[in-house]
């Protein structure tokens, strides 16, 4: 996905997110977790403070929260604590790069492994 | 799978990379010099401190909930407790309290009883009105501010100015929940 698909998801999805919090049948209820589709499955993480991450995989893929949750590390670590990063932009950090990919490829490696 | 448990101040601040102590203190004394030497004016230089701080808070706040794994704080007593046993002794390595609590429970102090930036350190008579921590002060105004509250913190008792320990008192001045860019009814 290049930059401008992976802006458009995250706009719709900011506003969907909004929007199933009002609509939600259950009560207490915060938030989208999963939405499963047929060629794809999307899980989002939303973390306290509003920031959301979402990942698209193939439907069926086991222990994705556990994924989006090495993936928010991986976030404070490389992407804010860079000072030249400012918020609200495309997230173009190569060190964050790097090892999201190699966390992906880890996971990846775990999961065909078991 | 199970959420994970949330993990202790002493738990993060021992698997995390640390640095050299002094360094720390040096590197944030040159901060406060330099910026007394640009700005001249010691107001100036704690509202400088303060903004600094808030910078790092808004991104501190992140890291703070993506290592300690703690849940939404059910109200702002448990959100003092957290900042005083897990945030700074996550970040500072320091363990502070919590206490003075308002009836309505939205003012308390944070007592520290070590603090690492004050190292060596002693405030000149020109400088007497410099809050020499006050990034500290911002950096929690501005990680609440991220997590939906306003608050105000400011120094109630200051080691460099010949009080006994360093207490920080934190008032909530109102919950903000997120806003959507839209309206119901229109």
């Amino acid at each position: 996905m290049d930059t401008n698909d992976s802006l458009r998801v995250a706009s719709l999805w900011h506003s969907m997110h909004a929007i199933s919090q009002q609509l939600s049948p259950t009560t207490g209820c915060s938030e989208i977790e999963l939405l499963e589709a047929d060629t794809f499955d999307l899980h989002i993480f939303q973390s306290l403070t509003g920031t959301k991450l979402f990942v698209v995989c193939e439907p069926g893929t086991q222990h994705m929260e556990a994924l989006l949750k090495v993936i928010y590390e991986l976030y404070t670590d490389y992407v804010l604590n860079n000072p030249f990063y400012e918020t609200k932009i495309p997230i173009r950090c190569e060190l964050f790069d790097i090892n999201l990919t190699q966390a992906i490829q880890k996971d990846r490696v775990a999961l065909l492994g078991r | 799978m199970p959420p994970a448990a949330p993990r202790s101040g002493d738990a993060i601040f021992a698997s995390v990379e640390r640095v050299n102590a002094e360094l720390f203190t040096l590197t944030y004394g040159a901060i406060v010099r330099q910026l007394l030497t640009d700005l001249e004016e010691v107001e100036e230089v704690n509202k400088q401190l303060d903004q600094m701080g808030y910078n790092i808070g808004i991104r501190l706040i992140d890291e703070f909930l993506a290592k300690s794994n703690v849940s939404r704080c059910v109200d702002f007593k448990e959100t003092a407790e957290m900042i005083a046993k897990v945030g700074f002794k996550m970040f500072l390595g320091v363990t502070a309290s919590v206490m003075n609590w308002d009836a309505d429970g939205t003012c308390c102090s944070i007592v520290l009883e070590d603090n690492p930036l004050v190292d060596f350190v002693e405030l000149p008579d020109t400088c007497q009105g410099l809050y020499y921590c006050n990034i500290l002060s911002g950096v929690i105004r501005g990680a609440l501010e991220m997590v939906a509250m306003k608050t105000e913190v400011t120094w109630i008792r200051d080691m460099l100015r010949g009080d006994d320990a360093y207490e920080l008192q934190v008032k909530l001045l109102k919950q903000v929940p997120e806003e959507y860019p839209y309206k119901d009814d229109e």
